[in-house]
């Protein structure tokens, strides 16, 4: 199907698009790479008065070292990301994720931000960003202010974004050798967006351990505490995670998540 | 009874220009019309083909800037400024000879709806995956759908190809921006 008409607006620059935006209300909407909102468009699940065309903006392409983080413009595509043409601050958990986003004429074109911003639960950056513990840099009306990547997806592609408010860049944290990471999701075809996933970080410089469930129906679910590895070799451990990130889930589907933590458990012990 | 009023909204155009195949286009098109439409039905290149427009299909398949693309998931204007490349432009590329013999060779088309599309992820896996295995080629198709071949023909011509290119050092220099 084709879409139906809408208008593709520029700006001049970053603040002045952010006015432009606040001013049209939620009938506008940013576009970076277009490439999970074209489906949309063309399936006319989606039918915005207006687009405001990113690709002008340069410094949403721009990839700074921080000291101790990596700081990505938000339109920085998930192919350069894979082709580690941008510094990776994640011992390759982030390059390997980025792989296994679509397919290569999608990943040439679409953004790490484009992706957070529309929040589809089943998305990779939206689980991976918190586990990695990113932090979100979101430009507004009334100025800056940053956002915890756990923090920033409310529920199915719905953000803590409001009219006029662009996501301009992502900070994450760098992490050492000392870091070990798993990050598993069940497709029924290479490259569709994920039925289950799940992904773990265990980092032994600060002892941070952390497990996302992500792909659930609404944001992602966040575990973190000391131990919580060698936890989750237990299965009512695993259970009970389960149970908390998404209560209602059939039981083969709580299975599959079950088995998928113990999977990620395991992973930690294993080299890459 | 009488017919319902039925009335259509004006819809806005804009002018685009286009640098497609190193030609300059001059089109007058609505901000929704998507990058594939524009190049079959206002530039007459329809070797791209529209399957599913929800860019799994992989049937539009073309290069911007030396790097493959979906041509049917947004307007036709964000494509101003690039340099667009469609299988048009490969008539003459010694790699896509190659491919298309390849492919001749192993079957690795029937109807064909979905060859100019793997074509140009063909070309894409080749030079950026040189020593690409078996599964790494499937792996890399994934994002290109064929309904007649089931896949193996495909494969093996591409596998025929990169072994064909790492057995004899091609005397044209073929260049890949990706």
């Amino acid at each position: 199907m084709k879409p139906s008409a809408y208008s593709l607006i520029k700006a001049d620059d970053l603040a002045q698009a952010s006015a432009q935006l606040a001013e049209n209300g939620w009938g506008s909407k940013p576009v970076a790479g277009c490439q999970s909102l074209g489906a949309m468009l063309n399936l006319r699940l989606a039918q915005p008065e207006s687009l405001l065309d990113l690709d002008a903006f340069e410094s949403l392409r721009a990839v700074t070292d921080t000291g101790d983080a990596i700081r990505f413009g938000a339109m920085t595509t998930h192919a350069a990301i894979e082709d580690k043409r941008v510094p990776d601050p994640s011992q390759g958990l982030m390059p390997f994720v980025a792989r296994g986003i679509a397919y290569r004429a999608v990943r040439n074109r679409g953004t790490l931000g484009g992706s957070l911003c529309h929040a589809d639960p089943a998305a990779d950056w939206i689980s991976t960003m918190p586990l990695l513990g990113a932090t979100l840099h979101v430009l507004g009306p009334s100025g800056q202010r940053d956002i915890a990547a756990r923090d920033f997806m409310t529920s199915a592609y719905e953000t803590q974004l409001v009219d006029g408010e662009i996501l301009v860049a992502v900070s994450v944290p760098k992490r050492t050798t000392s870091m070990q990471w798993s990050y598993r999701k069940l497709c029924r075809k290479t490259g569709e967006l994920s039925h289950a996933m799940t992904s773990g970080i265990r980092d032994s410089s600060d002892g941070t351990e952390r497990v996302v469930i992500g792909a659930l129906d609404g944001a992602p679910f966040v575990v973190e505490r000391a131990g919580l590895m060698t936890e989750l070799l237990q299965g009512a451990v695993r259970e009970q995670i389960v149970r908390q990130a998404a209560p209602e889930l059939e039981l083969d589907r709580r299975h599959t998540l079950m088995e998928m933590l113990r999977l990620v458990a395991l992973d930690m012990g294993k080299t890459r | 009874m009488s017919a319902l009023p039925i009335t259509f909204p004006e819809v806005e155009t804009t002018s685009v220009e286009l640098n497609v195949n190193d030609r300059c286009y001059q089109l007058t098109l609505q901000p929704r019309t998507h990058l594939a439409d524009a190049l079959r039905d206002h530039c007459g290149l329809t070797a791209t083909h529209v399957g599913c427009e929800q860019g799994v299909c992989g049937a539009c398949t073309i290069e911007v800037d030396g790097a493959p693309q979906r041509s049917c998931l947004q307007s036709a204007k964000r494509f101003e400024g690039r340099q667009i490349r469609t299988l048009e432009a490969f008539d003459d590329d010694p790699l896509m000879a190659q491919l298309r013999a390849a492919f001749s060779a192993e079957h690795a088309l029937q109807c064909g709806y979905c060859t100019p599309g793997m074509l140009m992820t063909a070309r894409d896996i080749v030079l950026r995956l040189p020593d690409a295995d078996e599964a790494r080629v499937a792996e890399e198709l994934a994002g290109n759908l064929c309904r007649c071949t089931g896949y193996f023909g495909i494969v093996r011509a591409i596998l025929r190809v990169l072994r064909e290119r790492n057995s004899t050092v091609s005397s044209q220099e073929i260049t890949h921006a990706a």
